[in-house]
Formats: structure tokens, C-alpha cells, sequence
């Protein structure tokens, strides 16, 4: 792959808390426009190594590119490149759904015409013209987390993470969702996501598991159900992380 | 005593918000119930309302055979219940949340052992630490512990497995078949589809309503159409593709491979959308007449109750 089309690139990235290695020297690339699955069960070490790729954590050792920058040295430019939403924070209940692309639009630095034509786009994609005025708190979750995703690449970045994005949402939203996943690849923007449904592993272009802290697989999911002949990635996760030793 | 749940035509509102709306089932001794839907699907107030917390404003249920408006302590004292989210207390231990739990309901951790152990005995090496401080899995374990300690005779489980990654997942279904095998009557909420086959029966909640309720094998069978997988690379260009086919009624994302329905009374259009697809940039792809299960039931009832 051309290096310059690699949209994170991580080599040895390790983080210690102490003696407890959380992250432990993983290694990988995820090239523009694509989609790309982040797995592991609860305590592998997902949450940190998402910390250390959006510039919140230092990694303690390795190192990692994400949108060309360099994750211990250039975090603020990190942070101004890539998206973020997760299932529990990324939206303020409290506030209008124009308020809260107001909001995020002054945040990220968009000019006022730049912010009043990407409102209306994003109003106008989501169908939500006609709630822009309501509040936040009481739209259905599946639309809040839509709106989310939608705030979350106003700003155009180049990599947009995605964690836990569909938590709890009904099957028909959570497919909708998916399809502005791969509507916003298409765009050419990179998708990287965690989900606990098996299901969506299976929606994207590469996945990786991670175990106790190291990357245990990585590749396609039809490669990975092959190499360890499984019929779901349902399988091939349980089957791996089983293995762990921290199973709680 | 005939069912161990009764519900009758329960509506309750929240403001202008039909949380639930004429729901009615039972659930019968010893039966592993399952209430799958997404959140808003009124699952949570249907518990409340169980566990007496909040009344309904019409209609009745009973549970154990006492009324849920009456008889409050009655059930209380003999319902095990999960909230969402597991409600521990976060500055307790492990081990001060189960005594606490105990203390509650007049028992000791000792009279309850036998019953928890099996779920208890995993995290019991971690009792001195703060709840906190546990994984998502752990807390799991550990509000099932709190649930158990009573030795109740039905447990409520409001959305335990939500947020807990797939192996704690298969874990936590084998130990409540393993609870359901002891003789305890089990409602378990869940939002993953998938995990309704781990049930006898399965309500599916939609809105405050439920949509179907039967055998979780039954619910896919009554799909009403022939419903084909789809196989092939680039699977967005090739949904966009199908959502253009004149013919097609339904097509969706699902796990490997994407569903379709036609809109025509015909017994198989495999040849024609693998000739259509083929025409279209996509000579891989491949076509299979498959059977519908849960999650296909879910959707379509879901876009008929809209």
C-alpha cells in the first residue's frame, strides 16, 4: 500500500498504566476510504489504543500516524483531522439539533457561510428540516445517533471513529446507519468503528480482534472466517478471545 | 398457580408518550422469556411496572399470581431484578454490593451461595474491588449475583448482556439456561436479535407495542415472502444496484451476504437478479433462496406497524 494513502498507521504502539501493559506493541495500517472493524471483548484494550490514535493518550512506547500526523508529538493537529462519536457522549441533550451543529461547526472552526450550507445539507440529508428546533434529548435514539455521525464529519476529517455507534438501535436505523458509513467511505473518508454486534464486523472491509492488549487477527472478514474456519465472525471472535487471560 | 406472569392490556404514558400501548401476554412457570427490541421499545417500563415501581394507567398484571398494584411486597420480596445498566453501587466492593443485597432482602451471603455460585465464583477473586472499577462483563456478573442472593422465585433482566462484548455474551446465555434448568422462571430483555434463539419464547416490542410473540423458530417461519441472500464483492455498489432493480421490494445490509425481497408472486428470481447483477459490474455475485429469521421478521413487521 502507498504509504501516503494510509490514513493510520500504527507500529509497536504500546501503552502501560504501570505494570499493566494495556495496549502491547500492535501494528497495523488502515488505508483512506477504508472501513475498518476495531474488535475485541471488554478490557483488550480497544478503549486505549482509540485514546492514544485520537491524541488523548500518550503512547508509552511505538508510534502512529493518523492522517499523516504523528500521534505523540502532533496531537492537536490530530484532533482538528479526524471525527468522533461514541454511544454514550456526543451530542448535548440540552441543546436545539441546530444548535448542536452550531455548536460543533464553532468548535471545528467553519466559517459562517461553510457552517450555514452544511447545516442545511445535513438537514436536509437526515430529513430533520422540520426538527432542527427540537431538542436533542427528545429525538429517538436511532436519529440521535445519526445526527451524531453527521455532526461528527461536518468538518470534513479525513478519519472518522465510531465507537460503539449503534448500541441499542433498532435493526432497520442500524442499517441506515451503516449505509452512511459506506456512503461517507465512498467519499473517500475513512471509517474506523468498534461494535458488539458480530453482524456489522461482517460489514466491514477489514477487521481487526484484539487479545489481552496484541492485535490476534487482522485481515478481511471472509479471509479471517477461512483461515480459522468459522462460519461467523461471531465464531471466530469467541473463538479467539476466549483464549484471553484476562476474560473478564 | 398457572403463570408466573400475567399481563393484561397494559398502557402506560410518560407526557405525551405511549411508553406502552394495550400490551397483554403471559409467561409461564419455569419458561425463559425473552422481550427483544431497541431502546424505546417501552422493555424497561414493562419491567418497572412487573417489579412494581410504577403503575400502569390501564390494564393489570400479575406476577407469582399477586397484583403488581396490590400486592407490592408480596413481589418484592420474590422477584430478582436486573435494572439496565446493572445499578450497582460504584464506591461499594464486590463483595459489599452482594452483602448489601443480602441485608435487603433478610438473608446472608451464606444462604444464597449455592445459587450464585456458578456466576459468583468467577469474580470472586476481585471481592475487595470497587464496582467501578469492574469491566462490563464483570459488573454483569456481579448485579446477576445481587439478582440471585434472595433466592427469588422469577428473575427480571433488563437488558444485561447490552454493551458487553460477545464472549461474556454466550457466557451470561449459558448460565441463565443453566438457572432456567433449576426450576426459575426467566424475562430477559435484549436489543441483539440474534440472541432471541437462546429463548423458549420471544416477545418482539416495537413502540410500546409487541409485534409478534411465539416460538423464536416460529417468528421467522411466518415470514410472509421468499427471501434471497445475496453474495458478492462491493457490497454497497451492489445494494445501490439492487435498491434500482424494478422488481425489488425490500434490500438490505445483513451480516455477510445482503437480503432481498421481490414484489412479485414469483418462485425464484435467482437467475434473473444473478443475470441483472452481472450486467451491472458485479459477475461474482451470487444468489440463494434462504429462510428468514428473527431479524428479517423484526424489520418487516416493523415497517407494517409504521
Amino acid at each position: 500500500m502507498n504509504p501516503n494513502a494510509l490514513a493510520i498507521s500504527a507500529h509497536g504502539l504500546t501503552c502501560r498504566f504501570g505494570s499493566f501493559v494495556a495496549v502491547d506493541h500492535i501494528t497495523f495500517d488502515v488505508g483512506a476510504g477504508e472501513v475498518f472493524g476495531f474488535l475485541g471483548a471488554n478490557g483488550a484494550g480497544k478503549t486505549t489504543a482509540i485514546k492514544m490514535l485520537i491524541g488523548l493518550l500518550a503512547p508509552s512506547d511505538g508510534e502512529a500516524r493518523v492522517a499523516g500526523f504523528d500521534v505523540g508529538t502532533e496531537r492537536a493537529q490530530i484532533r482538528r483531522n479526524i471525527g468522533y462519536m461514541s454511544q454514550r457522549f456526543s451530542l448535548y441533550n440540552d441543546l436545539t439539533v441546530r444548535e448542536n451543529i452550531q455548536l460543533y461547526g464553532g468548535i471545528y472552526g467553519l466559517s459562517d457561510a461553510q457552517l450555514r450550507d452544511r447545516t442545511a445539507a445535513l438537514l436536509e440529508s437526515l430529513g430533520l428540516s422540520e426538527s432542527a428546533g427540537d431538542l436533542v434529548g427528545r429525538l429517538p435514539l436511532g436519529w440521535k445517533q445519526k445526527l451524531a455521525f453527521s455532526v461528527a464529519l461536518l468538518h470534513e476529517p479525513k478519519i472518522v471513529f465510531l465507537d460503539e455507534p449503534t448500541g441499542g438501535v433498532d435493526p432497520i436505523t442500524r442499517r441506515q446507519f451503516w449505509e452512511m458509513i459506506y456512503a461517507a467511505a465512498a467519499r473517500g473518508t475513512t471509517v474506523f468503528v468498534t461494535t458488539h454486534y458480530m453482524d456489522e464486523a461482517e460489514y466491514c472491509d477489514r477487521i481487526s480482534i484484539m487479545v489481552d492488549g496484541r492485535i490476534a487477527a487482522l485481515g478481511t472478514p471472509a479471509a479471517l472466517k477461512a483461515q480459522y474456519e468459522v462460519d461467523t465472525v461471531d465464531d471466530l471472535f469467541v473463538r479467539l478471545a476466549r483464549g484471553a487471560t484476562v476474560t473478564a | 398457580m398457572s403463570n408466573a406472569v400475567e399481563v393484561r392490556a397494559v398502557t402506560k404514558r410518560f407526557d405525551k408518550v405511549v411508553a406502552l400501548d394495550d400490551l397483554s401476554f403471559d409467561v409461564a412457570q419455569g419458561e425463559l422469556f425473552g422481550l427483544v427490541g431497541p431502546d424505546g421499545a417501552g422493555k424497561s417500563t414493562l419491567f418497572r411496572i412487573l417489579t412494581t415501581l410504577v403503575l400502569p394507567d390501564s390494564g393489570s398484571a400479575t406476577v407469582l399470581g399477586f397484583d403488581v398494584a396490590r400486592d407490592l411486597w408480596d413481589i418484592r420480596s420474590r422477584v430478582g431484578y436486573m435494572p439496565g445498566g446493572f445499578s450497582l453501587y460504584p464506591d461499594l466492593s464486590v463483595a459489599e454490593n452482594l452483602e448489601f443485597f443480602a441485608a435487603v432482602f433478610g438473608t446472608t451471603v451464606e444462604e444464597g451461595y449455592e445459587l450464585i455460585a456458578p456466576v459468583y465464583k468467577q469474580i470472586e477473586p476481585f471481592r475487595d474491588r470497587r464496582a467501578d472499577a469492574l469491566s462490563g462483563g464483570m459488573k454483569q456478573k456481579l448485579a446477576l449475583s445481587c439478582a440471585l442472593v434472595h433466592r427469588p422465585e422469577i428473575l427480571l433482566l433488563d437488558e444485561p448482556t447490552t454493551g458487553v462484548d460477545a464472549v461474556s455474551r454466550r457466557e451470561f446465555w449459558g448460565q441463565l439456561a443453566a438457572l432456567k434448568a433449576s426450576g426459575l422462571t426467566i424475562v430477559v430483555s435484549t436489543p441483539y436479535m440474534d440472541e432471541a434463539m437462546r429463548c423458549d419464547r420471544v416477545a418482539l416490542m416495537h413502540g410500546g407495542r409487541i409485534l409478534d410473540i411465539d416460538l423464536p423458530g416460529a417468528i421467522g417461519a411466518r415470514f410472509e415472502r421468499p427471501l434471497f441472500a445475496v453474495y458478492g464483492e462491493n457490497r454497497y455498489a451492489m445494494l445501490q444496484a439492487l435498491r434500482e432493480y424494478p422488481h425489488a421490494r425490500s434490500v438490505y445490509l445483513f451480516g455477510d451476504s445482503l437480503h432481498y425481497t421481490d414484489d412479485r408472486e414469483v418462485p425464484s428470481v435467482v437467475e434473473e437478479l444473478t443475470a441483472y447483477l452481472g450486467a451491472k459490474g458485479h459477475p461474482d455475485s451470487r444468489v440463494e433462496p434462504i429462510a428468514a429469521g428473527i431479524e428479517d421478521s423484526f424489520m418487516a413487521l416493523m415497517g407494517s406497524a409504521a
